[in-house]
């Protein structure tokens, strides 16, 4: 079943476009990464899953339409947009007490549960915590919802590595059963690769790329060539290649893998270098197009 | 486009199917009032705190009450009963009078603070539609805060009252207060002041103000202020009219000849009620600033709903 499915999602701002014809299907029980550059429209395309934003084209989240019924679909969606939207004047009891009260999903007891774990105080104000308290404190309100689809918009921004590693270990161990759907979008694409079942490229209101994780271990290759076969390398079509410390590192899509064998050393990407494969290309391809 | 599937225990999926909203209105309707309360303390506070301020001062000024009573048992009836109510009086007025600024300050702050501390992600994650939203912040000004100007006058003047008969029952004044003070007759003119006035007849400046405070991006009261009185000025240089003003004025005022508040004093309250009440529910500025009330706060439900945070 879809979670998210998407059918020429059109979204501009004046004479910016955000979105441009974006056509999107994610399935329940996966973990998508939305990976793309600044201004790419991540968050323009997190705001209209999430209802808050009025789009052109067709959009179906959970089945529903987001825009007319983003209260209906709040019960089964949670989202954490950024870091430090709590209220500050809130204290710790006041939002708990509050989403209990408005939400027929949130188990009480389980987030009181989560917060144990931690050292934030009830009767504390969000404005006394630090940032990785808030966002720990967000996050245990979060996952007591017994949501479908979590949306998280660079959930970890500002945070130090600890609280980044704790974050997405307790939504891994604590939230994710299999039957949910996690859509996340961040910058710091190495510390997710592992978190991830799918993952997607936009660039200038368009997916660019688009494939699971599985398909990327399998399709996707790097080799660090010896420097006698980088004529026979190039033949071969990378999709990049680069220089690190004075070897040549190529990285090649759909090639088999005895053939890469023979070349140099091989490696499975990191999606980040793969991020700069694909968008790189993008941005020479519009370069030679503009020239 | 798409993102195969493994891994998807179908049998889990089914027991997962779309659940309606299981909250009633009535809970998220209170809990947006409550969340209100926490936020906006003042709400409370500041009628209280004025209150506390003037019974302090009361209190210092009964040491003259003695006197101040012998003073008046030789004006004449009517001008003796206009003199004792007086600080009852004044301590109606000095609650609502508090509890009106906070109503305009909290109106304009209500759908603007949230936009600019970014918290309306936060609200708008959550299963409350803008409509019960803007209600729930409405409701303040109309109901929350008139009925608490009601309670802490009430009780303030009950306090007047009981410290008056204690500081003059050596004297054998008390029993004189009792007759000239009628504080049921007086809290029936306060509660139907506050609903007709405060909340009916002012509601279309509250609607106002909660609309430019979802629409502004800074400045709210300079929104809210300034484009009426230039319309009224332009008004005035154009055409030498003063038609926009002269309605301003009038809701400002609130329209204080169809209420029963200063009552003249003799009259049956339940008849003068009733028929005050006649008067202003058949009077067109009511019902047209009701009109005006829910296009204004229909208006800022549309906003809120395409708002983000500023």
């Amino acid at each position: 079943m879809e979670c998210i499915e998407a059918r020429g999602l059109r979204k501009a701002f004046g004479t910016t476009i955000a979105l441009d014809g974006v056509n999107l299907r994610v399935e329940e029980g996966r973990i998508l990464g939305l990976i793309g550059p600044n201004g790419a429209g991540k968050t323009t395309a997190l705001n209209a899953i999430l209802g808050l934003t009025p789009y052109q084209g067709q959009l179906k989240v959970l089945g529903r339409d987001p825009w007319l019924e983003r209260d209906q679909l709040m019960c089964d969606v949670c989202f954490i947009s950024d870091v430090a939207v709590l209220p500050r004047w809130i204290r710790v009891s006041q939002a708990l007490d509050y989403v209990a009260g408005v939400h027929p999903k949130f188990d009480r007891a389980k987030a009181e549960g989560f917060l144990a774990k931690t050292t934030i105080s009830r009767s504390s104000r969000v404005r006394e915590l630090s940032k990785g308290m808030v966002a720990q404190l967000h996050l245990a309100l979060v996952m007591a919802i017994d949501a479908r689809l979590l949306v998280l918009d660079e959930p970890t921004l500002g945070l130090d590595i600890l609280y980044r590693k704790q974050f997405y270990d307790s939504l891994l161990n604590d939230y994710f059963d299999r039957s949910r759907t996690i859509v996340v979008t961040t910058h710091q694409v190495e510390e997710i690769q592992d978190v991830l079942t799918d993952v997607m490229f936009i660039d200038r209101g368009r997916i660019v790329f688009n494939c699971s994780m599985e398909e990327l271990e399998s399709n996707y290759l790097e080799v660090i060539v010896r420097p006698e076969q980088l004529a026979a390398a190039r033949a071969l079509k990378p999709m990049n290649e680069r220089q690190t410390l004075g070897r040549s590192i190529l990285l090649f899509n759909h090639v088999e893998r005895d053939r890469l064998a023979a070349l140099g050393e091989l490696r499975t990407p990191s999606i980040a270098d793969l991020f700069v494969a694909v968008i790189g290309n993008q941005a020479s391809h519009a370069q030679g197009a503009a020239q | 486009m798409s993102t195969h599937s493994n891994a998807m225990p179908g049998s889990r999926l089914e027991s997962r199917a779309v659940a309606p909203s299981l909250i009633p209105a009535t809970r998220l309707m209170y809990w947006s009032v409550q969340r209100e309360l926490w936020e906006y303390r003042s709400i409370y506070i500041a009628p209280l705190g004025v209150a506390a301020l003037f019974l302090l001062g009361f209190l210092i000024s009964t040491v003259h009450l003695a006197n101040k009573m012998r003073a008046a048992l030789t004006l004449d009836p009517m001008q003796q009963q206009a003199f004792i109510q007086q600080p009852y009086e004044f301590a109606a007025l000095l609650v609502m009078g508090t509890t009106f600024l906070v109503a305009i300050f909290y109106c304009l702050d209500a759908l603007h603070g949230e936009r600019r501390d970014r918290s309306i992600l936060f609200w708008k994650s959550l299963p409350v539609s803008d409509l019960t939203t803007v209600l729930s912040k409405a409701s303040i000004p109309l109901v929350v805060l008139p009925l608490i100007t009601f309670v802490v006058t009430v009780v303030t003047q009950w306090i007047m009252l009981l410290l008056s008969i204690v500081v003059l029952s050596r004297s054998g004044l008390a029993t004189m207060l009792w007759t000239r003070v009628p504080l049921f007759q007086m809290w029936v003119g306060v509660f139907f002041h506050l609903v007709t006035v405060h909340s009916l007849y002012y509601s279309p400046i509250f609607a106002w103000l909660l609309l430019v405070s979802a629409w502004a991006r800074r400045a709210p009261f300079l929104w809210a202020s300034l484009p009426l009185l230039a319309i009224g000025v332009v008004e005035k240089i154009a055409f030498n009219t003063t038609y926009f003003s002269t309605i301003l004025m009038n809701r400002l005022s609130g329209g204080l000849d169809a209420t029963p508040y200063p009552m003249p004093a003799g009259m049956p309250m339940h008849l003068m009620t009733q028929l005050n009440l006649g008067y202003f529910l058949s009077s067109p500025g009511l019902w047209i600033g009701l009109a005006v009330t829910a296009a204004f706060l229909a208006a800022a439900v549309r906003l809120r709903r395409y708002q983000g945070p500023i």
